[in-house]
């Protein structure tokens, strides 16, 4: 089983379909696994990881529904807390974002706006938008990964919340082209969200102003 | 050339002086806490006590380190973040002391100062700090010249979460040890509110929940123990997003509700699985005193940090990551 990432909270393993689901499927399936955490007591432990697991799935088809690209759920198993689910292949945001001209990268970004817009109209919070939680696959769809941190809200402080994280992420890791970039994520943003929008980008500079969230990419790419 | 720091702490209820030397000798630390009774701490009263216990604290200070007042090169003194009134009276005692003595004066963050003396006496490098008290509750790590905030309560800090719901079932105070207590001959988990949102905390929902459940007549064992376990997880549980992150081999637990000893166990268990290792200073350095001002004064003086008087007004908001910390490197964090 091979490992491609631990975290705080769960592993990630990389697996043959036919291994994990069905002998006649083909190619590779993404399995996240809960870990069961000796510090906590077994009831909280059990609540806390079956929680998580099956929060993930509904928010990953719920935003799938919503028009947002998201890989396709196999399996919830919540008898040992993993999601199976479908490997997406094609290539972070985060790797292809500087290497692009400057027209590709805006149509990237706009599309990018669009999509957190359609999760923030269903009433879903990603959470962890960091381009490299987005992956833009061959035929140029961007999709959508880890809602492990993601929650259910329709308040304008939560999708305030969630596009700073952007706009953080973008000045740390993409300095070049953060300001370009997240306009372009601005302006398909409240092409999608429609006049409200205006009270969403407004309070992300609020929340810029207060200071609060200064190491938050930082503290929100952890898990 | 050795330097003698005497430091005030006086954020909240305990009024703390220590006295410190440059070389990272403790030669005092003694303080007095206000006791509030039944009805939690009031700020001005706490104040009162502070002004009153002001000399006998420094007296008792000087003779526990042997040294006479002339023998003091810095005051140091916790500007923030705490209680108004507390803050003031100590800050005023601080400005005296210094204009007497003609030595310099210094404020220091009282977060910082709790991190910076776990690191000296526990010999710590560049620990994970998960620092709880009745006022304070975040988590604490260095990252490119400053104490970053990983984690932190949006409402209610966990030490008042224990206090408020200990004074809610009509347990005496301090309420967390008597919580403590109790929870041990808990048997029973009962499902409370447990509330992570992505990095941050929040209490204030569990600690209503707890108190309605008893007045429902749930066993009092049972809710302390499930508030204890409830409460201490979602801490354990943002601290080991921060090792995660950060990838730290050290971490540390400090603030009152360190002397709690299920949550150091937790906290060790997580730290054993990340392969760090796990400090906990002495009580005496973990609750608020006067050491970890004079010791973190010393640092931020040897560093070229200098404050002019109108630099020393209180600052009860002064967030963590907003002081720049000069004797410390760029850690390799990540």
């Amino acid at each position: 089983m091979p490992l491609i990432r631990k975290g705080a909270e769960a592993n990630l393993y990389l697996e043959d379909f036919r291994d994990v689901l069905h002998p006649a499927g083909e190619g590779k399936v993404l399995v996240k696994h809960r870990i069961p955490k000796r510090y906590r007591v077994g009831e909280l432990d059990e609540r806390l990881r079956d929680s998580r697991t099956v929060l993930e799935a509904r928010l990953l088809s719920d935003a799938k529904r919503a028009g947002v690209p998201t890989p396709a759920i196999y399996e919830v198993d919540r008898e040992e807390t993993r999601l199976v689910m479908e490997f997406v292949e094609g290539e972070r945001v985060k790797s292809v974002l500087e290497e692009m001209n400057s027209s590709e990268r805006r149509k990237l970004c706009e599309l990018i706006g669009r999509q957190i817009a359609r999760l923030h109209l269903a009433g879903i919070i990603h959470g962890d938008l960091t381009t490299s939680n987005m992956i833009r696959t061959r035929d140029g769809r961007v999709y959508f990964i880890d809602f492990g941190l993601g929650e259910y809200s329709s308040s304008v402080e939560a999708r305030g919340v969630d596009l700073h994280l952007l706009k953080r992420t973008l000045r740390s890791t993409h300095h070049r082209v953060a300001e370009e970039s997240f306009e372009a994520v601005v302006a398909g943003y409240e092409r999608e969200f429609g006049r409200k929008a205006k009270e969403v980008i407004r309070r992300v500079e609020e929340i810029e102003r207060r200071g609060r969230y200064i190491a938050r990419e930082e503290r929100s790419r952890m898990r | 050339m050795t330097m003698i720091c005497l430091g005030m702490e006086g954020t909240a209820h305990t009024f703390g002086v220590g006295i410190v030397d440059t070389e990272g000798n403790i030669l005092a630390n003694v303080s007095r806490t206000y006791d509030p009774g039944m009805g939690g701490i009031h700020p001005r009263e706490a104040a009162q006590a502070h002004a009153k216990n002001a000399r006998a604290v420094v007296v008792g200070a000087l003779e526990e380190a042997g040294i006479s007042l002339g023998d003091v090169d810095l005051v140091a003194f916790s500007q923030g973040p705490g209680l108004g009134p507390c803050l003031r009276t100590v800050a005023t005692a601080a400005r005296a002391l210094s204009a007497w003595l003609g030595v310099p004066i210094l404020g220091v963050n009282h977060c910082v100062a709790h991190v910076e003396i776990g690191r000296l006496s526990e010999g710590a490098e560049d620990p994970v700090t998960l620092y709880v008290s009745g006022g304070n509750t975040q988590v604490i790590a260095f990252d490119a010249g400053r104490y970053r905030i990983f984690g932190e309560t949006l409402d209610i800090p966990v030490g008042n979460c224990l206090d408020v719901f200990a004074r809610e079932v009509g347990l005496p105070h301090p309420g967390g040890p008597k919580v403590e207590q109790l929870a041990r001959d808990g048997r029973q988990y009962i499902e409370l509110p447990y509330s992570v949102k992505g990095m941050d905390l929040s209490f204030s929902g569990l600690v209503t929940e707890a108190v309605r459940k008893y007045r429902e007549g749930v066993k009092l064992e049972d809710l302390c123990y499930s508030l204890q376990e409830t409460a201490f997880a979602a801490l354990v549980e943002v601290t080991e997003r921060a090792v995660a992150h950060t990838e730290k081999k050290e971490v540390m637990l400090t603030g009152g509700v360190a002397a709690n000893r299920r949550l150091r166990e937790m906290l060790g268990l997580m730290a054993e699985e990340h392969g760090a290792e796990f400090f906990v200073p002495p009580m005496s350095l973990c609750a608020d005193n006067g050491a970890m001002i004079a010791w973190t004064g010393l640092l931020a003086y040897r560093h070229g940090v200098r404050q002019k008087l109108e630099e020393t007004v209180v600052r009860q908001r002064w967030r963590t990551d907003e002081v720049e910390i000069p004797w410390r490197r760029s850690s390799p964090c990540r």
